[in-house]
């Protein structure tokens, strides 16, 4: 049974990889990619906030951030009438009238440079925002505070900067090339989405060494009590820095694999909605747990794809409703609720399942069986 | 030197703006430690009862139409305190002392709030309103004997659930049967606007040779008012003197008989009135629409954070200094009014001299005081550990 629990990720993982590509038409396929890719932000959101107890307010930085590497790659690379303008750059320099790349693009004409500035420009960038904020003990909802400001000096500033980054219109990458292939077509996004799904057990993975063993304890204790740590001789900063920074360069890889399969990266990554979007889905799907942050934003992107396609007036009602609902009624999210005995207990409230006595690990503890024996007077 | 007067000027309404949505803010967080995402959102609230007021005052003739907007200041204080009250009583009240999760549900409440505000019909508020009757009728009178069994909460959940289903069959029966003017949003997602009454448009005079617009001297003069009110109402009124007694130490005050229950609502309604008076005022500026809120909220959290919370005083001087900067950095006028700079300092002047580049430099400015002093301007004195 134990095994059968273990296996059940890893079969429906199997099943999205090879069974979903063939049961499902290119444009759902397309979108699932999608919810896989936030799952991994998901997966980093949750490494901070359900392990750390920090709620950062400005994942959608990091998520742009990567977006808008890869993107950039793609369309110095990409020679094609769509993209290229007659200077050999991306067509919108020429609309602002610049001929020289901006200096810091340069890395960018490579592959391989891209695919690490991917993660580690995010990662860097966390990095330094969270030493400057954690050094200061700045935490709590100050924290939040302060990273939603940060999210808004990245938004303004790219909103602003036509020359450089296109501004509000963002880059678009639907009809750049990648492997010889346009990357909006059905064979480029089927790739997409399988390297999605071979990334995504990564991250997974990564979080999983994080959490388990002496750092992860380490996490747990500056959530439960930051003050308490510090007492007993840990300095807290490094360790939050570090976790802060993966959650950085995860969000940094989901925004790239977002901005493939979506083809556009914009400045409204970097909004205040998103990012706060992004922390409902792991209070959905169940903080401090590693699964429920991939279940949670899975199912509420798939959740608002059906309703925004049906009723897109109803959308915002529930988002807001769902935001409410977890947070009053169903803290541990919907993972931790079949796992933490929610749904037994309300199973056994409708007289279907027995009601336990007593707490059910007291119940086969030999030590606390044996008690009544020994202490009941003759 | 006018032009500096002038952008002076313009800081200091910039700044009165930011202070009108900030003090409820302040009171909000100040007091209770309720972060209220939805602020922005009761703002939107009370800038569409200003709309609503000035459509009630058209039909009544020129005369008492100027009269409108007092009426309309009123007015929004008191329905956006109400919607206040109403979430604290149904919502803000479960979650004391757990200021990430106010942060998420207001998140919520504010979303609601806006798609409210843009889809609200007819059709929809009749709705709303056989979801609640029911709802509320059917747990009510449900038999004692059910009500006692465990699974009592699970079974309201169901029913009000029903209800709500009920609620949308009778919102889509009402719009199928097709009655334009009855199924028409009352403001739908469009901006509005509101004429602002004569008294209030034009100059009021003029200082040294520049204009005094009186829409902007009514806001600053408003808000200083507002601010004394406050100021008055936390000091010297006995609910003041419960609310502060209630921040200090809530358990001691409940033992000494204070209401703490009613002390929590007043204080929610009040700061949620005080967001509805800005609302109003910034109807004054410009068209407003549902996402009005959006655009203040993150500067009042840094007005807040940067003055150190809880603190009336520092909420005044850090909105000030932002507006300042604001109109300052952003209009470019430093260039003007000093041509002869630096090259350097003349390009770093003008890469910020657009809106939105100079909310970057003063996000910048804000993080990095906050590296000098975390906990703001004026931090509260204690003794904490947390502090």
């Amino acid at each position: 049974m134990k095994l059968f629990r273990k296996l059940v990720p890893w079969i429906l993982l199997a099943f999205a990889f090879f069974v979903l590509p063939e049961i499902l038409s290119q444009f759902r396929l397309n979108l699932f990619g999608r919810y896989f890719s936030l799952a991994i932000v998901a997966l980093g959101i949750d490494l901070i906030w359900g392990y750390t107890g920090l709620l950062s307010l400005g994942q959608g930085i990091f998520f742009a951030l990567g977006g808008y590497a890869i993107a950039m790659h793609l369309l110095l690379v990409t020679k094609n009438d769509f993209t290229t303008g007659a200077n050999g750059l991306p067509k919108f320099f020429e609309n602002y009238g610049v001929d020289n790349l901006p200096f810091f693009w340069e890395p960018f004409w490579s592959f391989p440079v891209t695919l690490i500035a991917i993660w580690i420009i995010p990662a860097v960038v966390a990095g330094l925002v969270g030493y400057l904020i954690f050094r200061n003990r700045i935490k709590g909802v100050y924290f939040s505070i302060i990273t939603q400001a940060s999210l808004m000096v990245f938004y303004h500033f790219f909103n602003g900067q036509q020359k450089l980054v296109n501004g509000t219109n963002g880059l678009k990458t639907s009809t750049t090339e990648l492997f010889g292939m346009i990357v909006g077509s059905d064979d480029a996004q089927l790739l997409l989405y399988r390297v999605t799904l071979i990334i995504l057990p990564f991250a997974y993975l990564l979080c999983k060494f994080l959490t388990s063993g002496r750092f992860g304890d380490a996490l747990i204790g500056i959530r439960d009590d930051e003050a308490r740590v510090r007492f007993t001789g840990f300095n807290p900063v490094p360790f939050k820095v570090i976790v802060f920074l993966v959650a950085g360069g995860l969000a940094g890889i989901s925004g790239a694999l977002y901005t493939v399969q979506s083809g556009i990266v914009s400045p409204q990554y970097m909004a205040i909605s998103m990012s706060i979007e992004m922390v409902i889905w792991v209070a959905v799907g169940g903080r401090g747990t590693l699964i429920g942050p991939i279940i949670g934003a899975v199912l509420v992107n798939y959740l608002r794809s059906l309703v925004s396609e049906a009723l897109p007036e109803a959308w915002l009602f529930v988002q807001g409703g769902l935001f409410i609902f977890v947070v009053v009624l169903m803290p541990d999210g919907i993972y931790g609720w079949l796992t933490k005995g929610g749904a037994a207990s309300m199973l056994s409230a409708f007289g279907i399942a027995k009601r336990a006595k007593t707490y059910p690990s007291l119940d086969l503890d030999e030590q606390v069986n044996l008690e009544p024996k020994t202490i009941t007077p003759k | 030197m006018e032009l500096v007067f002038s952008q002076l000027l313009d800081g200091v309404s910039i700044g009165s703006v930011l202070l009108l949505a900030a003090t409820g803010l302040a009171i909000v967080f100040g007091l209770m430690g309720v972060i209220n995402l939805a602020h922005g959102e009761l703002m939107m609230v009370g800038a569409y009862v200003t709309y609503v007021v000035q459509n009630l005052f058209k039909p009544l003739g020129e005369g008492l139409f100027q009269l409108y907007y007092p009426v309309a200041l009123v007015a929004a204080f008191f329905v956006t305190a109400v919607v206040g009250v109403f979430l604290e009583k149904t919502l803000i009240r479960k979650l004391y002392g757990r200021p990430l999760e106010t942060l998420l549900a207001t998140w919520g409440v504010s979303l609601i709030l806006i798609q409210f505000v843009r889809s609200v019909s007819t059709p929809m508020v009749l709705g709303i309103g056989v979801t609640v009757i029911l709802g509320i009728l059917v747990n009510r009178y449900l038999p004692k004997k059910i009500k006692s069994r465990p699974f009592a909460p699970y079974l309201a959940g169901l029913i009000w659930t029903a209800s709500a289903l009920l609620g949308i069959v009778t919102i889509s029966a009402i719009t199928g049967i097709g009655n334009r003017a009855l199924n028409k949003p009352w403001f739908g997602p469009r901006n509005i606007d509101v004429t602002a009454p004569k008294w209030l448009q034009g100059s009021w005079g003029s200082i040294a040779g520049i204009e005094l617009p009186g829409i902007r001297i009514f806001i600053i003069i408003l808000s200083a008012l507002l601010l004394l009110g406050v100021a008055w109402f936390l000091t010297k009124s006995v609910w003041g003197l419960r609310i502060r007694a209630v921040t200090q130490n809530r358990q001691m005050s409940n033992c000494l008989g204070i209401p703490t229950d009613s002390v929590d609502s007043i204080t929610f309604g009040v700061g949620s009135g005080l967001a509805g008076v800005a609302g109003a005022a910034i109807t004054l500026l410009g068209s407003v629409g549902p996402n009005l809120g959006a655009a203040y909220i993150v500067s009042c959290f840094m007005v807040i954070v940067l003055g150190g919370v809880g603190n009336l005083v520092g909420t005044v001087i850090a909105s000030m200094m932002l507006g300042i900067i604001q109109s300052i950095i952003g209009s470019g006028s430093l260039l003007i009014a000093f041509p002869d700079m630096p090259k350097v300092a003349a390009a770093v002047v003008e890469f910020f001299a657009t809106t939105s580049m100079s909310y970057v430099l003063i996000f910048i400015f804000i993080i990095g005081f906050l590296q000098f002093k975390p906990t703001g301007m004026f931090p509260q004195k204690g003794r904490s550990v947390e502090a």
